[in-house]
C-alpha cells in the first residue's frame, strides 16, 4: 500500500496527541517508583526505579490524618462508593424523570422540564449552604447517604435522556401498547434496552463527576473515615513536616496514579457498550 | 349486530381539526374491509380509533357485541401492522412475536408453539434468531404480520403496511396478505391510499374523503357505479376523464358533442365522466382526440391527447394497436358507459 504524505502528517499529529496524553502519566508512574530523595535531587524520572512496591504499600496502608487512623485505601473505597452511588442514582432518576416528561402528556411537562433545566445554572457550589443546612438537619452529615443524596439530581442527564426518548418512534409505543405493555414494562422492556449506550455514557460521565467531587465531601465530613480521594490529595500535599522530614514526593506520585485507577476501570468496562452503540445506529 | 360496528363516530382533535365526521360502518366477521382515500382524509384516524390509539370524540364502537370506547388498547384484542412495522429493534424475531404473548401471561411452551406455527405460516422460521435490522423489507413485513397473527386477535388492523416496499415486493406481499387473511379468516381492516391495493384486497371498500365515507361497497360495485365525482375520480387507473357539460331536456351537451336521451331528469351544469377503458375507435363518433403521447404498457396502450377545446383526455386501447403521435382518433363510448355528476354537489345524477 502506498502511503500518502497527508497520511503521514495525520499520523504525526495523532502520535503527538497520544504522547501529550500519555507522557505525563508515564512520568508520574515512573517517578512513583523511586526514592523521594532521588526525585528531589535528580528531578522526575522516565525509567522505573526499585522503590515501587514500598511506595505503593506505604501510600495504601499508612495511617494518616489528624486521628492517624484513615488510610488511602479507605479513601479509595469511600470515593468509589460515593461515585458509584451518584452515578447509579443519577442515571436511574434522570431516565425515569425523562420518561415521565416525554411520555406522560400532562400540561406542566414543558414548564417542569425547563425548571429542571434551569438547575444547571445553580450548581452545588452555589447552593452549598442551604444544601448543607438541609443535610445536617436531616442528620446525614458523616454518612454515605449525605455524600450521595444531594448530588443525585441531574439536569444534564435528564436532558439527554429526554432528547433520546423523543427520537423513538411513536409506533413503537403504540405497538407495545397493543401487545399489552403497561407503563412500567414499556420502560423496562423498551426504553432501558434501547438506551443502553446512553446509560453507559451517562454512567461514565457521572461516575467521573462523583469521583472528582471535592467541596461537598470537604464540608459534609468531619469524621475522617468518610474522607475521599480528592480530599486526601490535598492532605498529602499539605502535610506538615515534623522536624527535618523531606516532602514525600514519590508517595505523592503513587497516590496520583492510584487515584486514577477507578475512573479508568469504569471507562474500560463500559466502553464496549459505548462503542457498540456508536456502530449500531438503527433504532 | 355485525362483528365490528361503528356508530356516528366523530373525531375532533384538540386543535379543532375534524378528522372523522359522524361515520357509521359495520364489518362482518371474517370480512376484509379496506379504507381508501387520499392522505389526510381521516382513514388512519378511523383505524386508530378502532385500535384504541386515538380517543373517540363522539359515537360508539362495538367489537364482538361489546362497547369498546373506553377499553384499553391492550384489552381490545386487536392487532395492528404499522406502516413502518414498528418492530422492536432490540429483540430478535422470536421475541418480537412472543412479547405480546408473554404480557398475557401465557406459559412458555404454548408461546413457543404459537410462535413457531406463525413463523412457519409466514416462512420466517429461519430468521427467528435475527434482529429486525438484519432483515430485508419484505421479511420485516412478515415479522410485523407474524406479530399480529400469533396473538390470534379478533381483528387485524393494517395501517398502510405496504407503502415502504418496492413495487414488485408490494404486489407480492399484497397477494400474500390476501391469501393469509383467507387462510386465517380473521376480520381485517386495511388502510391504504393506493386504489389498486384497495381494489385487489377488499371484500368491501370504503372510499373516504374529508372524514366522510363517500361510498361503501364491493370493489366492482364502486368501480361500476361510483356515486360521486370524488369516488369516480379516485377509483380507477388511469383516472376517469371528466368533461364539463350541460343537461337540458334529457340532452347532454358537452364541448363538441351531444348525447341524447340520457337517463336522468337533472337539468343544469354537470360533469360527464368517461373511463379511458370504456372507449373504442369508430368512424364518425362523438369524441375527437388529437394524440399527444402514447404510453405502451405491453398489454395496453395509454393514449393521451387533447379534445377540440384543449381538454386533456386519456384513452386506453389494447396493446396490439399502434397509434402514432399526432393522429386524430374518433372515439365512441362503449355501451353508453358514462357517468354524469351534478357539478355543484358532485352527486351522481344518472
Amino acid at each position: 500500500m502506498k502511503i500518502k504524505p497527508l497520511q503521514i502528517i495525520a499520523h504525526i499529529i495523532l502520535i503527538l496527541g497520544v504522547l501529550l496524553m500519555v507522557v505525563p502519566i508515564w512520568i508520574s508512574f515512573a517517578s512513583s517508583s523511586h526514592d523521594s530523595v532521588t526525585i528531589l535531587t535528580e528531578g522526575m524520572k522516565f525509567h522505573i526505579g526499585d522503590q515501587l512496591a514500598r511506595n505503593y504499600n506505604e501510600v495504601l496502608n499508612e495511617k494518616g490524618g489528624w486521628s492517624e487512623e484513615v488510610t488511602a485505601a479507605k479513601m479509595f473505597i469511600n470515593s468509589f462508593i460515593m461515585a458509584l452511588g451518584i452515578a447509579t442514582l443519577k442515571v436511574v432518576i434522570s431516565a425515569m424523570s425523562a420518561y415521565a416528561l416525554v411520555y406522560y402528556r400532562f400540561k406542566l411537562a414543558v414548564p417542569i422540564f425547563w425548571l429542571i433545566f434551569i438547575t444547571l445554572l445553580v450548581p452545588l457550589e452555589v447552593r452549598i449552604f442551604p444544601s448543607y443546612k438541609i443535610v445536617s438537619d436531616l442528620g446525614l452529615t458523616n454518612s454515605y447517604t449525605g455524600l450521595i443524596l444531594p448530588l443525585v439530581a441531574s439536569a444534564t442527564a435528564t436532558f439527554f435522556f429526554r432528547q433520546f426518548y423523543k427520537t423513538i418512534p411513536d409506533e413503537l409505543l403504540e405497538s407495545a401498547k397493543l401487545d399489552g405493555a403497561n407503563a412500567w414494562s414499556f420502560f423496562i422492556d423498551f426504553l432501558v434496552p434501547l438506551s443502553k449506550t446512553m446509560i453507559a455514557a451517562m454512567f461514565i460521565f457521572m461516575f467521573v463527576y462523583g469521583y472528582s467531587q471535592y467541596l461537598w465531601p470537604l464540608i459534609m465530613t468531619t469524621a475522617e473515615e468518610y474522607w475521599t480521594v480528592v480530599m486526601g490529595m490535598k492532605i498529602i500535599y499539605t502535610e506538615s513536616y515534623e522536624g527535618v522530614a523531606l516532602p514525600r514526593t514519590a508517595e505523592r506520585f503513587a497516590y496520583i496514579i492510584l487515584s486514577m485507577i477507578p475512573p479508568v476501570l469504569v471507562v474500560v468496562f463500559l466502553q464496549k457498550w459505548f462503542i457498540k452503540g456508536l456502530i449500531q445506529t438503527e433504532k | 349486530m355485525s362483528f365490528l360496528d361503528l356508530k356516528n363516530v366523530t373525531k375532533i382533535y384538540p386543535n379543532g381539526t375534524k378528522a372523522v365526521h359522524e361515520t357509521s360502518l359495520s364489518v362482518d366477521e371474517g370480512e376484509f374491509m379496506v379504507f381508501v382515500g387520499p392522505s389526510g382524509c381521516g382513514k388512519s384516524t378511523l383505524l386508530r380509533m378502532v385500535a384504541g390509539l386515538e380517543d373517540i370524540t363522539e359515537g360508539d364502537i362495538n367489537l364482538d357485541g361489546k362497547l369498546i370506547n373506553e377499553v384499553d388498547p391492550s384489552e381490545r384484542d386487536v392487532a395492528m401492522v404499522f406502516q413502518n412495522y414498528a418492530l422492536y429493534p432490540h429483540m430478535n424475531v422470536y421475541n418480537n412475536l412472543a412479547y405480546g404473548l408473554k404480557n398475557r401471561g401465557i406459559d412458555k411452551e404454548t408461546i413457543e408453539q404459537k410462535v413457531n406455527d406463525a413463523a412457519k405460516l409466514l416462512q420466517i422460521s429461519d430468521y427467528l434468531q435475527r434482529k429486525p435490522s438484519m432483515l430485508s423489507g419484505g421479511q420485516r413485513q412478515r415479522v410485523a404480520m407474524g406479530r399480529a397473527i400469533v396473538r390470534n386477535p379478533k381483528i387485524f388492523l393494517f395501517d398502510e403496511p405496504l407503502s415502504n416496499l418496492d413495487a414488485k415486493l408490494r404486489i407480492q406481499m399484497r397477494l400474500e396478505i390476501k391469501k393469509l387473511q383467507q387462510k386465517v379468516g380473521v376480520t381485517s381492516i386495511f388502510v391504504t391510499h393506493d386504489q389498486v391495493e384497495a381494489m385487489t384486497l377488499a371484500d368491501r371498500l370504503a372510499v373516504i374523503n374529508n372524514g366522510i365515507i363517500e361510498q361503501l361497497g364491493t370493489p366492482i360495485e364502486i368501480y361500476d357505479n361510483p356515486k360521486s365525482l370524488f369516488v369516480a375520480g379516485f377509483i380507477g387507473s388511469p383516472q376517469m376523464n371528466f368533461l364539463d357539460g350541460n343537461i337540458k331536456n334529457k340532452t347532454l351537451s358537452a364541448e363538441g358533442f351531444e348525447i341524447k336521451d340520457i337517463d336522468s331528469d337533472f337539468e343544469g351544469e354537470v360533469k360527464l365522466g368517461i373511463r379511458p377503458e370504456h372507449l373504442s375507435q369508430r368512424e364518425n363518433s362523438l369524441i375527437n382526440l388529437k394524440v399527444d403521447l402514447v404510453e405502451q404498457l405491453g398489454s395496453d396502450n395509454l393514449v393521451y391527447g387533447q379534445l377540440k377545446d384543449k381538454k386533456d383526455f386519456c384513452y386506453r386501447c389494447p396493446g396490439n394497436l399502434t397509434i402514432e403521435k399526432g393522429t386524430d382518433l374518433s372515439l365512441n363510448i362503449e355501451n353508453n358507459k358514462y357517468y354524469i355528476f351534478d357539478k355543484s354537489t358532485g352527486k351522481r345524477v344518472n
